[in-house]
């Protein structure tokens, strides 16, 4: 098809008008394990799905904290996410050299967008692969951002990134409007429940996922697996008193698989087919 | 061999780069900025004068200025480089403007900007011969700071430069409380300037005052202290005095 004329490198346009290795780098981005994000005005709630190669191994990091008002979480490549976050941090730091106050999301943002829309006009460069949601505190409230290969970025209540999030955005945009008032420990909940969307049946455990909070008074920080297993045992057992019509797509493997919990270890071998670079 | 007269000496540390290119001695200047915090923001008064060596060459001089919605800078020392350092802070002020998303410096930012420059400048034997005071309001928060020269920095309830500290800290350290109203603290400066003209050689009686609140800054038109000469002690100032002082 045509598509394959114009997508050698990434200063070709094609007739209709698309950059093609962007939109590959897009793609990749989408073929990263899911994550997270959701604000209300005081905090932001950032969670991933967390895959390991294989059993042996540990488990990628996707969230990276970038100064005490500042993380993110990613999808994609996870080196490209790296460096990004290492530019981030190092922005927030000469910023706070200089300035003796924390730099605000908003500009740190926009200073990451600019950086990547320059890897889309430039022959000798390629796009970052990876998606980033920003989350972080200034003077204007709590913040989430959602920074994509293009160079664009969107300001968002809640969003989902990565492979299977669109299950995720399904259950985020139903809930959506409650989250602005939401305290601190709804938005915790709100954000696991969300991550057990994208796992469609998989159990959900405190080692295949990471919650990473920050808020007014409460510096970014992630929160420790046994914090994280409570929870989730918390509502596992409300969802099973409940009965299974409160879940609306609770598939029929759904809560014996809850009632299972930590019993089997079905985390890393599911998704298949995803190249040993991307997560 | 070079032959041409080079003012470096043989022993030089300083590199290639030409010893007239460093500011070795202030040349205009302007005498001591004190200021206060009071209940609704900052008090700076600032006289007029800039000196040229022992002559009070120049009397209308404003060494106060307002930097962008939250901050207020008085300088003392030389004027020229109080005027680089305003085309600084412009810059500054310009770029956080442009980025419009209703975050903007306050005076803590802008005084740890300083403090950076100040500071760097005197890291390259170069620096901004001045003294200046930072002071301002931003989200209710009343902010007082000084830098000098070589950069050392610090935050108080009452700041001045040059003679001030010698002049008018003592008496703003009996004298100032906390929840100063406007008029009591514009009294108290006017003491401090009265004090300081009577005293520092390089003051001129053409003084302004400038105030900043949440609501903005006002720099006063300049005005001039009454003065009274006729104290026995400036009649006849050796009275009683022992020995030659």
């Amino acid at each position: 098809m045509f598509r394959n004329q114009y997508d050698t490198d990434v200063t070709t346009w094609s007739p209709a008008g698309r950059l093609f290795q962007v939109e590959y780098a897009m793609e990749a981005m989408k073929q990263g394990s899911a994550a997270i994000g959701l604000r209300s005005k005081t905090h932001v709630v950032l969670g991933c799905v967390n895959k390991a190669n294989s059993e042996l191994s540990s488990h990628q990091k996707k969230i990276f904290k970038v100064d005490d008002h500042i993380g993110l979480a990613i999808a994609g490549l996870t080196a490209d996410g790296r460096v990004l976050s290492r530019y981030m941090r190092n922005e927030c730091i000469n910023y706070n050299f200089t300035y003796e106050s924390p730099l605000p999301v908003g500009r740190l943002v926009v200073q990451l967008a600019d950086k990547a829309q320059v890897c889309t006009q430039r022959s000798w460069k390629r796009p970052y692969g990876v998606g980033l949601l920003v989350a972080g505190l200034d003077e204007s409230g709590a913040h989430l951002y959602y920074n994509c290969p293009s160079g664009n970025y969107f300001e968002y209540q809640a969003f989902a990134i990565g492979s299977r999030s669109q299950a995720a955005k399904t259950y985020l945009e139903r809930r959506f409007e409650n989250f602005t008032d939401s305290s601190r420990d709804d938005l915790v909940k709100d954000a696991i429940t969300a991550i057990r969307e994208t796992l469609q049946g998989e159990t959900l455990k405190s080692s295949i996922c990471t919650i990473a909070v920050v808020g007014v008074g409460e510096p970014f920080h992630i929160l420790d697996q046994g914090t994280v297993q409570q929870i989730i045992d918390t509502f596992e057992i409300a969802a099973e008193q409940e009965g299974p019509a409160a879940e609306p797509d609770a598939a029929t493997g759904r809560d014996t698989a809850a009632e299972q919990g930590t019993a089997a270890d079905q985390g890393g071998s599911t998704d298949e087919g995803v190249a040993p670079m991307d997560i | 061999m070079n032959f041409m007269a080079s003012k470096q000496p043989e022993n030089s540390l300083l590199g290639p780069e030409a010893d007239s290119q460093r500011t070795l001695y202030p040349y205009v200047t302007g005498t001591s900025v004190v200021a206060l915090k009071y209940k609704d923001g900052i008090l700076m008064a600032a006289d007029m004068g800039g000196s040229y060596g022992s002559t009070l060459r120049y009397k209308s001089v404003e060494r106060m200025k307002s930097i962008g919605k939250h901050s207020l800078l008085g300088a003392s020392g030389e004027i020229s480089d109080f005027q680089e350092i305003l085309r600084y802070l412009d810059e500054l002020i310009l770029y956080d403007n442009m980025w419009d998303d209703g975050n903007s410096l306050g005076p803590k930012e802008v005084h740890n900007y300083l403090t950076r420059v100040m500071y760097n400048r005197r890291n390259k034997f170069n620096p901004l011969w001045n003294s200046l005071v930072l002071g301002g309001v931003k989200n209710g928060q009343k902010y007082l700071g000084t830098v000098s020269m070589i950069g050392v920095n610090f935050e108080d309830n009452h700041v001045a430069t040059g003679f001030g500290n010698h002049l008018a800290r003592p008496i703003l350290r009996q004298e100032w409380h906390e929840n100063l109203s406007y008029e009591d603290g514009v009294r108290l400066l006017e003491k401090c300037m009265r004090v300081l003209l009577y005293r520092d050689r390089s003051a001129i009686n053409k003084l302004q005052i400038a105030k900043i609140t949440e609501e903005g800054t006002t720099i006063s038109r300049p005005y001039s202290l009454k003065t009274y000469w006729e104290f026995s002690a400036f009649a006849n100032p050796a009275q009683g005095a022992v020995g030659t002082w």
